[in-house]
């Protein structure tokens, strides 16, 4: 019934096995396998850190128990296959939210872990893993380890970030934020251009707890990263806490290649750029859509046919990052292959815990293009120089494309890391950015 | 505020069928062999909103341990509403054919244990004139196959079995209902192939759920198993038995 894939279903693997873990206190012994395993839960990230070419894959999702919760303070204890859904189902009605969240919110608790997932309040409240106050890890020889700041804290930080190669996470204990209302205030403005984008963000920083700018990778000249800029605080004067509704669209077949060309992309474009009519606009909005708006349709990645979609997400360190990003758009923009979901953020200063998080300061910019074969391969290529040559760094969520060098260089500390990494776990990502663990 | 009593409570199905009356603020009584399984599940519905969650540790093959437990459940939680029985073993077949002591196994804990543990209930029931029994049997009870028909033949016995106790208790306002799911996406299904017709624990949960709610009598989920089986007891045995079922 599940296919193990990524989100972006590319690559395509094979799993010798996969092993769905029903209870926490019930892991089998991980290093009497003869293949490497690694952990997957709702194969949500785009790559390949979630997969195990020729491996063992543990599929966490049937952890799905809450643990305890609690209402006063505000944390929550969940075992590791529970979904940011399912805890916003919990918490919401009570008056708390998630500290930290992502794009979409059908990933597990243990997945915003290893990934050390970041949102549109990075600047304001940094990563998922900032929240986390322990969990529990489990080794392939068997032995569990409760991880905190203060116990086996090397462990702690190497496994928030660590793409799942440092053992099982069993549970996670972590800090909510206390909420008045499930509404967003949030005001839509629209920028002409990067220099544009660039005055709004820094006037926003303070003021707004989320922001995020959506950008039109087609517009040239003038216009060139045209936009709209999205921001955003929890409301505080309309007392709501109604969930998310449970009724999603699907997308039933996968799309023939040819219904997202740049025609259909420019177009699709230009008329979301014109949606916003005036310059600005303010809206009272349910979470749901501000966080999540491609959650309503279930399996939007289908639109992209069988051969799936590349990711892209770089951040670029301040410095020349103006003209960095420049470049990077007007190289998308040439090569007419825009995507729906070129966003476009500053990430604050605040450290991140995890010592392979991706977040750093600087702007970050998302993208996702169609898989078509090398013409891809070469525009992800001239991107990675452009970004390369900024000091920048690719997060390994989205990541098909960095080449050990890059790896090595921008996450300085993976040596450190490497030594945390189970003898017995691996992932596809892991293999391809150590030269098989040789590098 | 409803009582219930599950035994079987750490099966996929039962523990989404708790969800529900966790939600709901009721109280529950867990019956299962597996004292810390017991516990991730207790510590579940309790976050989930279950006013009171007590577990109780039993192999429903201690027969003579049925009348404590029932007696520990009704001290806990005070006269039972609501009684789910979710147990049940599916060995292998093949295995089946070649060891008696395991088909008999099947009957203890599928059947028999069942009938055991529902017999002082349905009395009980009876002369309170109030309660609802819901127990878990299978489309596979519908007709016998040779695939699968040690268990099949272990379920059909608790579908007639509850048939007559329907029958009987009716008169006395006691809803007995008879769930009949299709195969589901559980660690007793985890090594077969998950085909189309597979269902979520989630959606099956669920149905049984409201058909506690609704005093639903004979319950198929999901619900097309209704008419699949209807046409699978309709084929004549004499090219039934021809066929690869």
């Amino acid at each position: 019934m599940r296919t193990y894939e990524s989100w972006g279903r590319f690559p395509k693997v094979r799993h010798r096995q996969v092993i769905p873990l029903y209870w926490r206190t019930e892991v089998p012994r991980l290093d009497a396998f003869e293949r490497p395993v690694l952990p997957h839960g709702m194969g949500r990230s785009y790559g390949d850190v979630c997969l195990n070419d020729d491996g063992i894959l543990l599929d966490t999702t049937p952890l799905d128990r809450f643990i305890a919760f609690d209402e006063e303070k505000g944390i929550l204890r969940c075992e590791a296959g529970v979904t940011l859904d399912r805890i916003l189902d919990l918490v919401v009605p009570r008056g708390w939210f998630l500290p930290v969240t992502p794009g979409t919110k059908y990933i597990t608790v243990a997945g915003a872990v290893a990934n050390d997932v970041h949102g549109k309040n990075h600047h304001h409240g940094g990563t998922f893993g900032r929240y986390v106050t322990r969990f529990e890890l489990v080794r392939s020889d068997g032995s569990r380890l409760i991880c905190s700041p203060e116990e086996n804290a090397d462990l702690f930080r190497a496994t928030i970030g660590g793409l799942g190669l440092t053992g099982v996470i069993t549970w996670v204990e972590f800090r909510l934020k206390p909420i008045a209302s499930a509404y967003i205030e949030e005001e839509l403005i629209r920028f002409e251009n990067l220099d544009e984008f660039f005055e709004i963000s820094a006037e926003s920083d303070v003021d707004f707890e989320y922001t995020v700018a959506w950008v039109d990778c087609l517009a040239q000249g003038d216009h060139l990263g045209r936009g709209i800029f999205m921001r955003g605080n929890h409301a505080t004067g309309y007392p709501v806490l109604t969930p998310g509704s449970k009724r999603r669209l699907g997308v039933p077949v996968d799309f023939p290649e040819f219904v997202l060309n740049s025609f259909s992309m420019r177009v699709f474009n230009t008329l979301y750029y014109h949606r916003l009519r005036e310059k600005k606009a303010r809206r009272l909005v349910h979470y749901e859509p501000f966080f999540y708006p491609l959650d309503a349709i279930r399996n939007w990645n289908r639109i992209y046919g069988k051969r799936g979609m590349l990711q892209f997400q770089c951040a670029v360190p301040y410095g020349d990052h103006k003209e960095v990003i420049r470049a990077i758009i007007e190289r998308i923009a040439r090569s007419r292959r825009a995507s729906f979901l070129a966003v476009l953020k500053e990430f604050g200063d605040v450290p991140s815990p995890g010592l392979m998080s991706f977040p750093r300061p600087g702007v970050t910019l998302t993208l996702d293009f169609p898989y078509d074969g090398l013409p891809t391969m070469h525009l992800f290529d001239d991107l990675h120089a452009l970004v390369r040559e900024a000091g920048g760094a690719f997060y390994p969520a989205k990541d098909t494309h960095m080449t050990p060098e890059e790896f090595q260089r921008s996450y300085p500390r993976w040596k450190e890391f490497s030594r945390f990494v189970d003898p017995h776990f691996s992932s596809s990502f892991w293999r391809r950015v150590t030269r098989g663990g040789e590098a | 505020m409803t009582n219930v009593l599950i035994v079987g409570a750490t099966s996929a199905i039962a523990q989404e069928v708790a969800k529900h009356f966790a939600a709901a603020g009721d109280h529950l009584f867990l019956v299962g062999r597996n004292k810390e399984k017991l516990a991730a599940v207790a510590e579940d519905l309790q976050v989930r909103g279950a006013r009171r969650v007590e577990t109780f540790v039993l192999d429903v093959n201690e027969f003579d341990r049925h009348q404590e437990m029932l007696e520990a459940a009704e001290s806990a939680l005070g006269p039972l509403d609501v009684v789910l029985i979710a147990h049940g073993i599916m060995p292998d077949q093949k295995q089946l054919e070649q060891d008696v002591d395991l088909a008999l196994e099947v009957y203890r804990t599928n059947t028999l244990s069942v009938i055991s543990i529902l017999t002082p209930i349905a009395n009980l029931f009876e002369r309170r004139g109030r309660g609802t029994i819901a127990v878990i049997s299978s489309v596979a009870g519908d007709r016998g196959r040779q695939s699968n028909y040690v268990y099949g033949s272990s379920k059909a016995a608790l579908t007639a079995f509850t048939s007559g106790l329907r029958n009987r208790l009716s008169r006395a306002g006691v809803q007995v209902i008879t769930i009949k799911p299709g195969p589901v996406d559980t660690p007793m299904t985890a090594h077969m192939r998950k085909g189309l017709l597979m269902a979520s624990p989630e959606k099956v949960g669920r149905d049984i759920y409201q058909a506690i709610l609704k005093g639903k009598d004979v319950v198929y989920t999901p619900w097309f198993w209704r008419y699949i089986m209807c046409v699978i007891v309709h084929i004549p045995e004499r090219i039934f038995k021809r066929m690869n079922l």
